[in-house]
């Protein structure tokens, strides 16, 4: 590695910088007065993540604690999917008979996407964009088994739905551990708007989305 | 003067030429106006939905300029965080040296190919063609970049380098290039025969290189944000992740992700959020790849930082709304400002990156609207700059002794001089009333005589009337 570029380019910036004048820190940004919380209406955040979740032409259900099971079983069954990957500390409560679950033991890249598809937890969701965030905690998994199935059902609690995107950053950043997790936001199933500038669902990550929503 | 190193303009015809060919192209003409049209509707719809998008532009204006004023400490601060984070930090003066460094990362993988995240960091730099040369092939797995690479052309638009393209054109693209006959040209069909041409290399090729949307100073994190999910496959599959990013990607703090991750998918692809967002920091044990680089690129930019007015492009989030906006990019396309920044950004990146001298005529490609300034999520004041740097470009011509004999130069001059004094301009005033009469119609001077030709070729110019204002109100003084 070259030091000299390095100290050549902060030299650099160093001047140029100089030639303008530095204020302090953060100086001007920590008052600016965008909204950083919804107006604390749970029920309407709750129905709102769900309505623009299904914006992004996924699809969303609704569910309790208790019947977490019982939910991934129609969902499934409705789907026709029959071997499911998981991540390594999915509660068993959540498996219902009949499907063939299989945890992520460090499993091969190629069993993974042979899969047919991955059923998982999420960190929290982002009600005003209808965004899902995952960073590898409890009931998530490595970022590849989200990823290579075609198909994927996510278990969202209800409590862990904040209102707007700088509340959810807010959030994540008193859950940050050391060293850091990755973190992936997942806005409805992959997609692409480069032909014609039409979103088009499907391209390389799962092209269907599943969410319920555990009250 | 300095050197243009960094390599984005590509013996570029001059934008005016560029624009010409391409005002020729019905089809061209047809695919841009739909596209721009349907993308600033979406845009609009989005951004009307916030109730503090002004507020938030402010923030993003804000935070950026806190970036541009301490780069140095940010940058130092990021290269800890992720040196401690189990990644390594590299410091590219120019594109000459970011590809010197990423063809030796490479090398020393062993690895003959790589997955390319689309990356504009990367397009500047010529990344593509420098590993070519090195023997080493890069894939690119964004769909349009795939399209463009496939059709061997060059991008015309940031976020869509294929948005020229229409869904019949890429139909029959993919059916030569992909063996499939039988392609339709429906949308879904055309993503999915991308899936299955892509999947292969997603699972095999053991090297990925990306941009950066984001890099948080204080916590090392490194942000891609897109649409397909390529993405997430190029930096979650492979061994080795080696992404370049221009120094002023930087963002101070983990909590401005939260004004960035508003204004960018609304702005640029006018969604409330766009699929997929990958934030990584350094290397996470059992998941993703276990060695990372960050290439960190100047390529120009410190000398944008070192003019007062010309420093807030900088700010530039590469979303590409006042692309998307701009009434001379609807109809001329991309390609016409021959580098990989087109529209209003690229107008005033374009020559401040690689010197007024080299793109001299990008700072006129413009009718100083003002709709870019509008919608730019973090307010650069793109007319300003552009005025800034058309000054840049006389003076520049003013220094060469070429200059003393160019018609605009010295009518400028002249008129300068004639209009500093009342008397000089009134006598002017009326000498030209004279001598216009052969070119006057209905009020109008629709052809100009010598150099004036070239200007009327596009506008009319009103004619001096028969009163004068002053005329009149002396006229009226005497009446009272």
């Amino acid at each position: 590695m070259s030091n000299s570029s390095r100290n050549a380019m902060l030299a650099k910036i160093r001047t140029a910088i100089n030639s303008g004048s530095r204020g302090d820190f953060h100086e001007s940004h920590t008052s600016d007065a965008y909204i950083t919380h919804d107006d604390g209406n749970v029920a309407v955040r709750i129905e709102l993540f769900a309505h623009r979740v299904a914006e992004y032409k996924a699809w969303v259900g609704r569910c309790t604690t208790g019947g977490i099971a019982q939910a991934v079983s129609e969902r499934l069954t409705m789907r026709g999917k029959k071997r499911m990957v998981i991540p390594v500390d999915l509660p068993a409560e959540w498996l219902p008979a009949g499907i063939e679950f299989i945890r992520d033991t460090q499993l091969d890249r190629t069993i993974i996407a042979g899969m047919d598809g991955v059923l998982s937890g999420a960190a929290l969701g982002i009600a005003q964009t209808g965004t899902i965030v995952l960073d590898g905690g409890k009931f998530q998994g490595r970022r590849m088994i989200s990823l290579l199935p075609d198909y994927h059902l996510c278990i969202i609690r209800a409590q862990d739905i904040v209102g707007v995107v700088p509340e959810a950053f807010a959030l994540l950043a008193t859950t940050m551990q050391s060293p850091m997790q990755p973190y992936t936001f997942i806005s409805g199933p992959s997609a692409t708007s480069d032909i014609e500038l039409n979103r088009v669902e499907g391209v390389h990550g799962p092209r269907t989305l599943d969410v319920f929503i555990v009250e | 003067m300095k050197k243009p190193e960094s390599v984005i303009i590509e013996l570029a015809p001059r934008f005016e030429v560029g624009a010409k060919t391409a005002l020729q192209n019905t089809q061209l003409r047809r695919n841009m106006g739909k596209a721009t049209q349907t993308i600033r509707g979406k845009r609009a719809a989005v951004v009307n939905e916030l109730s503090d998008w002004e507020s938030l532009r402010v923030a993003g204006q804000h935070i950026k300029d806190d970036v541009l004023q301490h780069l140095d400490t940010y940058l130092v601060q990021l290269e800890d965080a992720i040196t401690r984070a189990g990644g390594h930090v590299h410091w590219a003066k120019d594109a000459h040296e970011a590809n010197e460094i990423v063809t030796r990362l490479i090398h020393a993988t062993g690895s003959k190919e790589i997955i390319k995240v689309k990356s504009l960091t990367t397009d500047e730099i010529r990344l593509n063609e420098a590993l070519e040369l090195a023997g080493i092939t890069a894939i690119e797995t964004d769909l349009a970049e795939l399209i463009i690479q496939l059709a061997h052309e060059k991008s015309s638009h940031i976020l869509v380098p294929a948005i020229h393209k229409n869904r019949s054109e890429i139909r029959s693209l993919f059916q030569k290039s992909m063996n499939l006959p039988d392609l339709t040209d429906e949308p879904t069909e055309l993503a999915a025969a991308a899936r299955q041409f892509l999947r292969e290399k997603f699972m095999s090729v053991r090297v990925a290189t990306s941009g950066a949307n984001f890099a948080i100073a204080e916590t090392g994190s490194v942000c891609v944000v897109e649409s397909e999910g390529n993405g997430r496959m190029c930096l979650t599959m492979p061994e080795v992740l080696i992404s370049v990013m221009g120094i002023e990607k930087i963002l101070p703090r983990w909590q401005d992700l939260g004004v960035f991750m508003q204004l960018l998918p609304r702005s640029s692809t006018g969604e409330r959020m766009n699929p997929y967002t990958s934030i990584w920091t350094g290397v996470h044990a059992n998941d993703g790849p276990q060695e990372f680089h960050l290439v960190l690129l100047d390529n120009g930019r410190s000398d944008v930082l070192a003019d007062s007015v010309g420093r807030q492009t900088l700010h530039c989030i590469r979303c590409s709304a006042c692309i998307n906006v701009c009434p001379v990019y609807e109809r001329t396309g991309g390609h016409a400002y021959g580098s990989v920044y087109p529209g209003p950004i690229g107008a005033i990146l374009t020559p401040q990156l690689v010197g007024t001298a080299y793109a001299d005529s990008l700072p006129y490609a413009s009718s100083l609207c003002g709709a870019c300034y509008d919608v730019c999520p973090v307010r650069i004041n793109i007319p300003e700059v552009l005025v800034h740097l058309r000054g840049k470009v006389v003076a520049e011509k003013q220094t060469k002794p070429q200059s003393w004999f160019d018609g605009e130069n010295l009518g400028m001059k002249a008129m300068a001089t004639t209009f500093a004094h009342q008397h000089t301009y009134e006598l002017a005033q009326h000498a030209g009333q004279l001598a216009q009469w052969s070119f006057v119609h209905d009020g109008y001077i629709e052809q100009g005589p010598g150099p004036l030709g070239k200007w009327t070729a596009m506008r009319d110019f009103p004619a001096i009337p028969p009163q004068s204002f002053r005329d009149w109100w002396r006229e009226r003084q005497r009446d009272e």
